[in-house]
């Protein structure tokens, strides 16, 4: 039977032949992956259910970054990282990554793919909903809420409804205006923030293909957007020398069949699309930055696991060259791996951190910030009625922190343009 | 899991997404410990903008002041309930407010797996729109054998779509509880 690539991973983690969408089968889970806020209600879920007895189906297989509210005076914030360091502790976990010290890394999707995890052809669940992410890789992940992960830390199985897949090709020559951040926004206005529940959102097509692993990450990323069960793009040779520089970890390699089947095909060309925004308060709300060009806005923010990358950062570096932001912009890098990066990646000659402080940025530490707003003290979370211009993933009511708050999602180029103006601006006038 | 539930109605419009139902601030209590996790019970759905908070006419807070239960007991829900993060705080709220069940046209996966496995809410789907039919603060009954809705306000009567493959799980209680009576884990 022909089958998608989604359909070939969870066929192979449930030791079956074959799959078909809608059936319910039981997953052997290769990597499971936590964080702060949910890493110490997933403990407790699993010693509770497990007793005395508990024990973590693999530790090799167990990934914990803290990363969401790292740097911040919130004494309950901060009792959730130390439940996490004494859970490391004591069952002597080798894939923690301690906050404070040389190991910490940020935002969990950004490094998982650096530290080696994100691995062709394996099943990785996460307690976070943009654990997306790592389909890039040609994998199937997806998120979950703490009781299954607590059922996985104790099992290593999970059970899983196979998804129907939907088709997304980008045809083309990627103009150089436009990014995948573009691409996704694109898709989330045709097909809405529930298009995709219970689905796997398939990317193909020339255009993807020709992005860095970082770009093919913001596509996958934002699957869940769309509801998407899983965004998924095949390995091809980027992935492969990726991965290989990152881990020997062993991988395999799986493709859709020509005749699979699909729930639903989408094609474009990116010749014909133009940078695009989600305008307040949902991810769906598209319009492209030409029709609100001139709106106002009071901040920019580029970070997260959807913006917060390198390649993010050298977009907005190419339009903040010696150029002065008009609205205060606050620079989250992803991981401490691209915070370092911004000082050894030049664009004309310069580092990239002296372009964003000279144009007035704020650059803080690596974590999820006030993408998800965070504690009262999160730097460059929205206040009243402010209006942010941001790279992050979601512009729900009260999303990055005051409920009176509108926020724009579009591509670090948008951002960078518009802080510069202090007014959404399209990045074609910059680049 | 009781066959009759009955409870007050609390209607809210689609796309509910979980930091309307809890806000990412709030997410740093405990769960486990009694007193402490009753906050989630007091901010749920704090984050819903207060003219689509209890529809049709809107301006009705679900949890009025400090307290973190609340009059309402059954929730009705448009497209794409409980879409957004992964938090499991978010049917867990839901539940420490004193939700038993909620009603809506479709779910977000990650929302509706959380409620089942974990045992926290009933998530129903119904046919047709709901959310027009009955008022904020309409007396319910749900019997949960027939799979039907019945507004003793109105008089009306739904049917509700059957929870189909997740209703062992839901029967269990949650997947852990599933997990021992299937022999899959150890009791």
């Amino acid at each position: 039977m022909a089958m998608t690539i989604t359909e070939k991973i969870l066929a192979k983690a449930a030791g079956k032949k074959e799959v078909k969408p809608g059936e319910n089968i039981w997953l052997n889970v290769d990597t499971l992956m936590t964080h702060d806020v949910c890493g110490p209600p997933t403990f407790q879920i699993w010693q509770r259910e497990f007793g005395e007895q508990a024990k973590i189906w693999d530790k090799e297989k167990l990934v914990v970054f803290p990363d969401h509210y790292i740097f911040t005076g919130d004494k309950h914030a901060n009792r959730n990282v130390s439940l996490l360091q004494q859970f490391a502790t004591q069952h002597n976990l080798p894939n923690y990554y301690d906050v404070g010290t040389e190991r910490y890394k940020g935002v969990c999707h950004i490094a998982l793919a650096e530290e080696g995890f994100n691995l062709p052809g394996t099943v990785l669940f996460g307690t976070d909903s943009h654990t997306c992410t790592s389909g890039a890789f040609g994998l199937f992940s997806t998120g979950v809420g703490n009781t299954d992960a607590a059922f996985i830390l104790g099992t290593g199985k999970i059970w899983e409804k196979v998804p129907e897949s939907m088709k997304f090709t980008f045809h083309g020559q990627m103009p150089k205006y436009l990014t995948a951040k573009d691409l996704i926004l694109q898709i989330l206005g045709d097909i809405t923030t529930d298009g995709a529940t219970y689905r796997a959102m398939e990317f193909d097509g020339e255009a993807v293909f020709s992005l860095s692993m970082n770009e093919r990450m913001t596509l996958t990323n934002m699957a869940i957007e769309a509801g998407g069960m899983n965004g998924i793009i095949a390995a091809d040779e980027v992935t492969q020398e990726y991965v290989k520089r990152r881990t020997n970890r062993s991988f395999e390699i799986f493709t859709s069949d020509p005749a699979a089947k699909y729930h639903s095909k989408y094609e474009y060309n990116v010749a014909q699309m133009e940078p695009v925004v989600a305008k307040p308060h949902s991810p769906d709300n598209r319009d492209t930055v030409r029709n609100v060009a001139g709106s106002k806005i009071t901040k920019g923010y580029i970070g997260s696991c959807t913006g917060g990358k390198i390649s993010d950062f050298k977009m907005a570096c190419e339009i903040l060259l010696n150029k002065t932001v008009k609205v205060p912009t606050f620079v989250v890098p992803g991981s401490t791996e691209v915070a370092a990066l911004l000082e050894t990646e030049t664009y004309k000659g310069i580092s990239l951190k002296e372009i964003l402080l000279k144009a007035g940025c704020s650059l803080t530490k690596s974590s999820c910030a006030a993408c998800l707003g965070g504690p009262a003290d999160t730097i460059g979370r929205s206040v009243d009625h402010d209006i942010v211009v941001s790279t992050t993933n979601r512009n729900f009511p009260g999303r990055m922190g005051s409920k009176k708050s509108e926020v724009y999602l579009a591509s670090a180029y948008t951002v960078a343009a518009s802080a510069v103006n202090g007014v959404i601006t399209d990045p074609r006038d910059f680049l | 899991m009781k066959n009759r539930i009955e409870g007050k109605a609390y209607v809210l419009g689609d796309n509910i997404d979980t930091d309307q139902i809890i806000p990412a601030e709030h997410l740093v209590y405990s769960l486990s410990d009694e007193e402490e996790s009753k906050k989630y019970g007091q901010f749920a759905l704090s984050s819903v903008p207060l003219e689509q908070a209890g529809l049709p006419d809107g301006g009705i807070p679900f949890i009025k002041g400090d307290n973190h239960l609340s009059e309402f007991s059954i929730m009705i829900g448009g497209s794409n309930f409980g879409c957004g993060s992964s938090r499991e705080h978010a049917p867990f709220a839901l539940q420490k407010a004193g939700v038993k069940i909620v009603i809506a046209e479709s779910y977000a996966r990650i929302f509706y797996r959380n409620a089942v496995d974990g045992g926290f809410v009933i998530p129903y789907e119904c046919t047709g729109k709901l959310k027009q039919e009955i008022c904020t603060g309409d007396l319910l009954e749900i019997d949960v054998d027939r799979n039907i809705l019945k507004n003793n306000t109105s008089g009306k009567e739904y049917h509700l779509k059957p929870l189909g493959d997740v209703l062992p799980i839901v029967e269990a209680g949650g997947i852990f509880e599933y997990a021992r009576k299937t022999g899959m884990i150890e009791s």
